[in-house]
């Protein structure tokens, strides 16, 4: 520290005026999104806000506005937030209690903790080598990507609070229930062998986690860019191809075949989303738009989550350290309880 | 001094190295850079979220991949603890 730095109270009330003045900004380009577009579509460029062209103009450059306020927001307060948790910390929290108990709490962990899929790999050896049973380490792994923040945002942003608590709420139990079937019909030797002989040295927390709220605040910046690079792409996509819907595809057309009345519609929805991947990001806006030409909720539901929590580099990735026995029981439950989901979703909404 | 960068391969692996090479030019070090890949080696270190850097048998950093500038830091202490 420089003595010209200012002192650590003086840098702190510095730092909350910055954040809310900040906060303040998103909440006005939040709030003033629509009304703004509204203007600039409909009035300076005098586009009709009744055709096709109009409407699908509208919603592109609207969605596209909202979605990005939405995810910089909220991957920010929720980066920041997990920061205050590690890997190290939750194998902790998880190792030593009974399963079922464990189920849970690994699937609440599982979207608490900060994490990477690409750590996949190794935090299963890790978890597992240290004790953590095979189902409740199974039960993070899922919850992690399918209760995934962004996919949390978006559907609120889309649908409203109801859908995007339904959505936490059945992906917890989702996580929970199939890790632990999994954890009981899948016998220790269906691991990998090398996994259990791993020897787990070196310090329980890593080292340069303990951090001040400057890094924190660093952190959810960083984090913040690093999504956004990574999914304006398939975001522009999505949207685009939500807003050709939206314009040229008749309000019922999903309906006659995706709709409530077609029972293998989820079946369907499922089988294309498991070998699919995608960020949340990039299958949100097709999501909704299908919906609005239809497709039932449920549906739309199951799609998506079985795109975000089930993907071929993902099971590549885990055959590492899954046999392939315990690779397919793993897909097969996790697709079934997704489906499930989708059905009943479609019966009670 | 010995540096090692642990994970699978993945871009953040890269982009940490990189970003340690820029460091230690830097700061005028010498070290000897290595790549540990395999999975129980990664984990004999004790790090479970990846990219990891190791310094003279050390975990220094784990779970993300800092700036230059920050490197910087890490490996001019890592330097002057030796």
């Amino acid at each position: 520290m420089s003595a010209l730095e200012a002192s650590p109270g003086r840098r702190g009330s510095r730092r909350v005026t910055v954040v809310a003045a900040v906060a303040g900004a998103w909440l006005l380009a939040y709030l003033g999104n629509t009304p703004l577009w509204d203007l600039l579509v409909y009035r300076v460029a005098g586009l009709d806000a009744d055709s096709r062209l109009g409407s699908g103009v509208h919603f592109f450059l609207a969605d596209t506005v909202k979605i990005v306020l939405l995810l910089a927001g909220i991957i920010f307060v929720v980066t920041v937030a997990r920061s205050f948790l590690s890997l190290e910390r939750t194998r902790a929290l998880l190792g030593g209690r009974r399963e079922g108990v464990a189920n849970v709490a690994a699937a609440g962990l599982g979207i608490a903790t900060p994490f990477c899929s690409c750590s996949a790999v190794p935090a299963f050896i890790g978890f597992v080598a240290a004790g953590v049973p095979l189902g409740v380490t199974l039960s993070f792994l899922i919850a992690s990507p399918l209760i995934n923040e962004v996919a949390v945002v978006l559907l609120y942003g889309m649908f409203g609070f109801k859908i995007a608590a339904l959505y936490v709420g059945s992906g917890l139990v989702i996580a929970t229930v199939a890790g632990y079937v999994l954890g009981r019909i899948c016998p220790p030797h269906w691991v990998e062998p090398f996994v259990y002989a791993t020897t787990l040295r070196g310090v329980p927390v890593a080292p340069g986690q303990r951090l001040s709220w400057d890094d924190r605040i660093a952190l959810g910046r960083e984090e913040v860019g690093k999504i956004l690079r990574k999914t304006w792409p398939y975001l522009l996509a999505g949207i685009g191809l939500g807003a050709v819907i939206h314009g040229w595809v008749p309000a019922d057309f999903f309906a006659r075949w995706a709709g409530a009345g077609n029972p293998f519609a989820p079946l369907v929805a499922v089988l294309l989303g498991v070998p699919l991947y995608s960020n949340a990001a990039g299958v949100l806006p097709l999501v909704e738009a299908l919906h609005a030409k239809g497709v039932a909720m449920g549906t739309v539901l199951a799609f998506m989550m079985s795109v975000v929590a089930l993907s071929l580099p993902e099971l590549i990735l885990l055959r590492r350290v899954l046999k392939p026995q315990l690779l397919a029981t793993f897909t097969g439950v996790v697709a079934t309880a997704i489906l499930i989901t989708g059905y009943l979703f479609n019966a009670i909404l | 001094m010995d540096i090692k960068i642990l994970g699978s391969g993945c871009a953040n692996c890269h982009t940490l190295e990189a970003r340690t090479r820029e460091a230690l030019t830097e700061l005028g070090l010498d070290a000897r850079i290595s790549a540990v890949t395999d999975y129980p080696g990664i984990l004999g270190y004790g790090v479970m979220n990846t990219p990891g850097l190791v310094v003279d048998e050390q975990v220094v950093l784990s779970g993300r991949v800092p700036s230059t500038a920050q490197l910087v830091q890490v490996l001019s202490a890592a330097a002057a603890s030796r």
